[in-house]
């Protein structure tokens, strides 16, 4: 096959990329340049996106011995990830970029533009695994290393994006492939992980939407409230920093009167309501998601299995149900032939996805992605539109 | 994997040295002496040098005190435009104004942003026209507007991505009438067009080295006795005392001997290889109907050939030709590997999109018939495919 290999100038796309070439593969390796100005975003050897990260990719593709480019995606990049992140924030959500860059980027644009090119797939460091069903079709399961597996941000990919995909790392756990870099004489052996986004430089999310959504910013302060009085505890100066379930920085004088620690309960983005209480009422076992995305089969009865919330969060046994909305969308047709094309718009999807949690989970916020899991396999993915508790009122949820 | 073999069309990035150069400069790396010291190895080592200055000066027309070597052309460069501007605006404050054109080598442009920043010069680069040819009506203008704050003009003898020779007689003139110094960047220039040192007018000029089949690292601002130039570079002052650092005696005899080789070979060159190039640009045009060829069609560069290709993107054809071993150029500055729309289409007039669908083919000596017919064969393919990968 010609593969296209994703390098990031870190430790496991580089193995990846090796062991592509040495699986036989016609490897060509390509950095993504997803910064206008590659400065602005995070400096130092964490990230993806600086000089240095594409120099230690270039490194790399040498000592593997493949031709290596560096792919200017920083407008696609800017508009469908950059910019998405921060309408979610101004809307009053919490979104996950890596899950948008891997929809809209790395297997979206880069995909499309390597199968034009006449490359056969696309191969990154992503620690997952992808294996042929007894249905022929491609299915996607958790990496072996369970610390590592990133399953979770691959759970946006369809049918057609992974019979284009090869993840030569899903079987290994990162020590073994930070020992096998070195083996290799892969200058990055030794790299740090990258953790925060890496577009925000410094690491302060909230400092960072402070400055870049300035008045679009869904309100400049408001009043931190106690979900059990109604008491006005303090101000604050933005719901912008806040995330639902944070404890710490919430700057207020008073303890409660149980004397317990208070959790962001809520998040009112039109009045800047940030409504505060103990963790008991940060329970939520009903989701409503919206914009699913199925890597095979859509469910056609409810899914006993599991779902994930956050990247490298627990897993909640579940039931997930499919529910056709009344879309009245043109022309539409079902709702399964999206996997025909890798560019089609998720939006367009006329599914909602309901979920019942058997356990409760603690802090999610609408625009968080869950990740429907079948045992290892991962089935589909669905963006959180809002959250219940099922026997009390509720938390984060429809208002 | 066989790789197939290679077919180098980017002499304009950097050209095979000559063996005549190869053998002036290994004659030499083993010899010990460094050229400022006073006895007869360091005797030895300062007449390779002065004899190397000499054949450039003769080469070139120029007398032999106006050769100061340099690391290569950003640093002729720098000297040039940093150094005259100071030591004009030293003699007469009211001189800020730095002059040139849009289409500049970044060699030229970031000194001059710089100077800008930093240093409050007053710089105003020029518009030229679809062919990127100067607009000199519009330098007159700029000129005339004030010329006592004028500090100096630059102006490129050949432009390096799209082939067109500048009007810098005509630069000249004009600047003479005002009394103004004027430096050209005629690194592309040298061995490909005609350069007379003493009869172009100009008071200095950058070359270098790995353009002309000499060695990298090396290269020269010429510069006329006259012009007053501020040292960049400080230290023993070995280069009349604008420039410092140990003398490459090695380097320099390389360099001189691929000026006069390339220099004394230069019409015969420019006759074989313009050729060449003008059988490519046809041959191109005819496999892909759609594309365009840039720049001034009769005053460029002899090995030159730039050409847009509607629809597709100058990336993805480069990485599909570099994959059939045919190698050539974006023509675009890359900082980093990222590659942006080239500056100088943008001068030009093009859009964002031409300038991305935009690849320069560069001929030099070693380029054969072969070459362009491996070209031909693959480019309309090539483009097909590109096109094919735009389209997603």
């Amino acid at each position: 096959m010609k593969v296209l290999a994703a390098m990031s100038g870190g430790v496991d796309s580089a193995v990846a990329a090796a062991r592509a070439a040495e699986a036989g593969h016609d490897v060509t390796g390509i950095h993504l340049a997803l910064s206008r100005n590659p400065q602005s975003y995070r400096s130092g050897a964490r990230g993806c996106c600086t000089i240095e990260d594409s120099n230690d990719a270039r490194r790399a593709a040498d000592v593997i011995g493949i031709p290596f480019y560096v792919w200017d995606l920083s407008d696609r990049f800017h508009e469908d990830v950059v910019e998405d992140f921060l309408d979610e924030y101004a809307a009053g959500r919490t979104p996950n970029p890596c899950l948008r860059c891997n929809e809209k980027i790395k297997f979206a644009a880069v995909l499309d533009r390597a199968l034009g090119l006449g490359f056969d797939a696309v191969a990154t460091g992503h620690y997952a695994q992808l294996r042929t069903g007894a249905d022929g079709l491609i299915e996607m399961h958790r990496a072996v290393d369970h610390g590592k597996d990133q399953s979770y941000v691959l759970g946006v990919l369809d049918q057609e994006q992974l019979a284009h995909s090869v993840f030569p790392l899903g079987d290994s756990r990162k020590e073994d492939v930070r020992r096998e870099a070195a083996a290799r004489g892969l200058l990055v052996a030794d790299k740090p992980d990258s953790h925060d986004i890496c577009f925000v430089a410094d690491g302060d999310n909230a400092g960072w939407l402070r400055e870049k959504l300035g008045d679009r910013a869904p309100n400049q302060g408001g009043d931190i409230v106690d979900a059990t009085t109604g008491d006005v505890l303090g101000r604050h100066e933005g719901t912008v920093g806040f995330t639902i379930g944070q404890r710490k920085g919430l700057r207020i004088g008073r303890p409660a009167p149980d004397g317990k620690p208070r959790f962001v309960l809520d998040i009112e983005p039109v009045s800047g309501t940030v409504t505060v209480g103990p963790r008991e009422r940060l329970a939520i076992d009903r989701i409503t998601g919206v914009r699913a995305r199925w890597c095979g089969t859509v469910p056609s009865e409810p899914l006993h299995g599991t779902v994930q919330l956050r990247a490298h969060g627990d897993e909640h046994r579940a039931v997930v149900s499919v529910v056709s909305t009344s879309s009245t969308t043109e022309g539409a047709g079902s709702t399964t032939e999206g996997a025909g094309s890798t560019t089609e718009e998720a939006g367009s999807t006329t599914e909602e996805v309901r979920i019942e949690l058997l356990d409760p989970a603690y802090g999610i916020a609408p625009g968080q992605a869950a990740v429907i899991y079948d045992g290892s396999r991962v089935v589909g993915s669905a963006t959180i539109a809002s959250t219940a508790r099922a026997s009390v009122a509720p938390a984060g949820g429809p208002r | 994997m066989n790789s197939p073999p290679t077919v180098y069309l980017d002499h304009a990035a950097t050209t095979p040295m000559l063996p005549a150069a190869v053998s002036a400069m290994t004659a030499h790396l083993l010899d010990v002496g460094n050229p400022s010291s006073l006895h007869a190895s360091g005797r030895q080592a300062r007449r390779i040098v002065e004899e190397s200055r000499e054949t450039i000066a003769s080469t070139l027309n120029c007398r032999p005190g106006e050769v100061v070597f340099t690391s290569g052309g950003t640093e002729a460069d720098n000297l040039a435009l940093k150094g005259i501007f100071w030591a004009r605006r030293a003699a007469d404050p009211a001189r800020t104004r730095i002059l040139s054109t849009s289409v500049e080598h970044h060699a030229v442009l970031d000194p001059l942003h710089w100077l800008a920043e930093r240093e409050g010069a007053q710089v105003e680069l020029l518009p030229v026209d679809r062919q990127a040819r100067l607009d000199v009506d519009a330098l007159r203008a700029a000129v005339e507007r004030d010329p006592a704050s004028m500090a100096l003009i630059s102006v490129m003898w050949a432009n390096n991505e799209v082939g067109t020779l500048q009007p810098v007689d005509e630069v000249v003139a004009l600047a003479a009438e005002h009394g103004i110094p004027v430096h050209t960047d005629a690194v592309q220039a040298v061995g490909a067009v005609p350069v007379d040192f003493a009869a172009s007018g100009v008071d200095a000029l950058t070359l270098t080295g790995h353009k002309v089949g000499g060695p990298y690292g090396v290269g020269a601002l010429v510069v006329r006795r006259e012009v007053d130039v501020t040292a960049l570079v400080h230290g023993g002052g070995q280069e009349r005392d604008i420039r410092s650092g140990t003398i490459d005696t090695p380097a320099i005899a390389g360099l001189a001997a691929a000026v006069e080789l390339s220099v004394k070979q230069q019409a015969e060159h420019a006759a074989r290889i313009s050729r060449l190039r003008d059988r490519l640009v046809a041959g191109v045009l005819d496999a892909v109907p759609t594309a365009v060829a840039n720049g001034d069609p009769t005053r460029r560069l002899p090995g030159n050939a730039h050409l847009t290709f509607p629809g597709c993107e100058g990336d993805s054809l480069l990485m599909l030709l570099d994959a059939r071993g045919i190698e050539c150029s974006t023509g675009s500055a890359c900082s980093a590997g990222v590659p942006q729309a080239s500056h100088v289409l943008l001068a030009m007039g093009c859009s964002d999109e031409e300038a991305r669908s935009s690849l320069r083919f560069s001929l030099g000596h070693t380029s054969t018939p072969g070459d362009v017919d491996a070209l031909l064969e693959a480019i309309g393919p090539v483009v097909e495919r590109a096109r094919a990968a735009k389209r997603h």
